[in-house]
């Protein structure tokens, strides 16, 4: 229910009723929200109101302590959706539910995963990362050893670089947002700028490229330049303020800021210094797109600019004409978001949405946008730039150049269609 | 060849320790003294265990030899499960397109008309394959089912051996068809 807007708040700056994003800043004004918790509809739809009897919470001493917390038993539909897994069961992905959550980070038992056969149970006393090649002198790490080293903790976005490729399909797929686009999570990670280990081993000046290898039953390798490993990888073992999450590469992964998820090797146990690719797997047969002349783009890592809306989403209703806050992320790997423009006219008509501070380069922003909805249908859309002026394109544009054979890097806008009960899907639009 | 793990599991002995500090202090000075130095040098013999990189030229490629004939045995045995009797895709994806482009309507990008290179086959081969038990197929299993699937592909004939050096010089239909973008080759 909107309370304390004036009439001024609610004139439109843009078409389908956006507001002015400096009405997120006055005081005293409530937003609606458009219904997603499925605890939220459980209990809406068994009638309970809570707001007149004393809850027995009030009247008897809480739960016991507890070593490592966990969520509140009324968020447990809060979880990745497994999902799109071929035989072997090992090789597949979970995606983070980003329509559920609020902010930049995500919460490491939420963080995508994407695996190639199964989650190494690596014994930290075990594992070795090795560094060889062409260095003045091989070295092996323990764990234990990178543990002293000086680190850098950097939030950072990781998104594989198949992400949102239902965009590509003829029909635009009916599903919750994170189950279409959720193979993007943002995390603050923390570990040893691998440049220092590289000036220990003494990298020779032929050196051009360095194979990773992580400690998985696949073994996964992939070939990188040198050049952006010396600028600013990161050996990380730490992940949200404690070590790496099992499925996230512990007890050591390659974090490499803004790059295609399979260059931010889990489970890292090798570095090979070498002055060409070892044309890998992950950089051939996959990790390519396939344009419409039949040349494929190959090492392409940089994950562009990005934006979607995860409140409204598909999935969600709005309850009824209200003002509501239009929530959203945005994110690209070329470094900062400089700007949302949102759309509630199918384009036609765009307001910059508010960045929510902090705004940091190769991580999640947040946006918001009020827009006062008066029940019609109404599309909307997002479109982030980033700071290098790069702005994110129509869907009908990016197919124009790659074709729709591609499959990796999928960066089109996305529109919701919001219907007059209040139910949104998604549409090309 | 089976690969070898056991450099993972042998504890650093003290002596070895020691040794470590010693050098590392006197590298310190020299290079970098604001980080530790605390990696243990490694011989050639040592590296060698742990170097499983296979390059387009054939660098990297284990002794052994195979030839399709051999390796479709063990394909059946193997590999047909998941990715099916003739390399057409089950569970699994398809391993054999034959050598057609990649331009029509709904490509293949199976091996014989997308992979760029043929040591890539025997590489992911040897570090994953397969899934329930990678690592335990020899060197010599490694290059016949190499050879298999590029006659599968219709790209080396049925007796035609593979080994370290005729596996390089196989050119893939597909060797020119990637643009680099963000990364020179």
């Amino acid at each position: 229910m909107a309370s304390k807007f004036s009439d001024g708040d609610l004139t439109p700056i843009a078409g389908g009723g956006l507001l002015d994003r400096r009405l997120l800043l006055k005081s005293g004004v409530v937003f609606a929200a458009a219904a997603s918790s499925p605890s939220e509809l459980v209990r809406a739809a068994a009638g309970e109101d809570a707001s007149l009897a004393d809850p027995p919470w009030l009247h008897k001493t809480g739960l016991p302590f507890s070593g490592y917390g966990t969520p509140s038993k009324y968020e447990k539909y809060v979880v990745r959706n497994i999902g799109g897994n071929r035989a072997p069961a090992g090789d597949g992905v979970s995606w983070t539910p980003l329509e559920d959550l609020e902010g930049i980070i995500t919460p490491s038992g939420l963080h995508f995963e994407r695996h190639h056969n199964g989650v190494p149970d690596i014994d930290p006393e075990q594992h070795r990362l090795v560094i060889h090649g062409r260095v003045r002198q091989a070295l092996m790490f323990t764990v234990e050893s990178l543990l002293r080293y000086p680190m850098r903790s950097q939030f950072l976005f990781i998104e594989c670089g198949g992400n949102s490729n239902a965009g590509w399909h003829e029909e635009p797929i009916q599903r919750p947002l994170g189950s279409f686009h959720g193979l993007v999570s943002c995390s603050e990670w923390t570990g040893v700028p691998l440049s220092a280990l590289l000036d220990e081993a003494g990298v020779d000046p032929s050196a051009s490229w360095v194979i990773a290898e992580g400690a998985d039953a696949n073994l996964l390798n992939v070939s990188l330049p040198l050049s952006k490993l010396m600028d600013d990888a990161i050996v990380a073992l730490y992940q949200n303020g404690e070590r790496l999450r099992l499925e996230n590469g512990y007890p050591v992964r390659l974090v490499v800021p803004g790059w295609e998820g399979i260059t931010n090797v889990k489970w890292l146990r090798r570095l090979h210094i070498t002055n060409q690719p070892a044309m890998t797997r992950n950089e051939t047969a996959k990790y390519t797109e396939l344009l419409p002349s039949g040349k494929a783009r190959m090492f392409t890592f940089v994950m562009d600019a990005k934006s979607l809306i995860t409140s409204p989403s598909p999935g969600q209703t709005l309850k009824g004409p209200n003002v509501y806050e239009i929530r959203g992320l945005a994110w690209s790997g070329r470094g900062k978001i400089v700007k949302v423009d949102v759309s509630a006219d199918g384009g036609k008509s765009w307001a910059a949405a508010h960045l929510n501070e902090p705004v940091m380069p190769r991580c999640f922003t947040r946006f918001r946008m009020p827009w006062n909805w008066d029940g019609k249908p109404a599309t909307l859309k997002s479109r982030a730039t980033d700071e290098t002026g790069y702005v994110q394109p129509e869907r009908d544009v990016l197919i124009q150049e790659r074709g729709r054979n591609g499959y990796f890097h999928y960066n089109a806008i996305v529109s919701w269609a919001v219907d007059e009960d209040g139910t949104v899907t998604h549409v090309y639009a | 060849m089976v690969r070898s793990l056991m450099s993972m599991r042998r504890p650093a002995g003290v002596f070895a320790l020691l040794t470590c500090v010693a050098l590392s202090s006197h590298a310190g000075a020299q290079d970098s003294p604001q980080t530790p130095h605390l990696g243990t040098p490694m011989s050639k013999t040592e590296v060698a265990k742990w170097d499983l990189t296979v390059f387009p030229d054939g660098r990297g490629l284990p002794p052994g030899h195979g030839t399709a004939k051999e390796g479709r045995a063990i394909y059946l045995q193997k590999c047909a499960s998941c990715h099916g009797d003739r390399g057409q895709g089950a569970t699994a994806e398809d391993l054999v397109s034959g050598p057609n482009p990649p331009t029509s309507d709904n490509p293949s990008k199976a091996i014989g008309s997308y992979w760029p290179y043929a040591t890539t086959i025997f590489d992911f081969i040897r570090r994953s394959m397969p899934p329930a038990a990678p690592g335990t197929l020899s060197s010599d299993e490694l290059y016949a089912l190499t050879a298999y699937l590029l006659a599968a592909n219709k790209i080396i004939g049925e007796s035609d051996e593979m080994d370290a050096l005729s596996l390089p010089k196989i050119a893939m239909p597909n060797r020119d068809g990637f643009i680099p973008i963000d990364a020179k080759k």
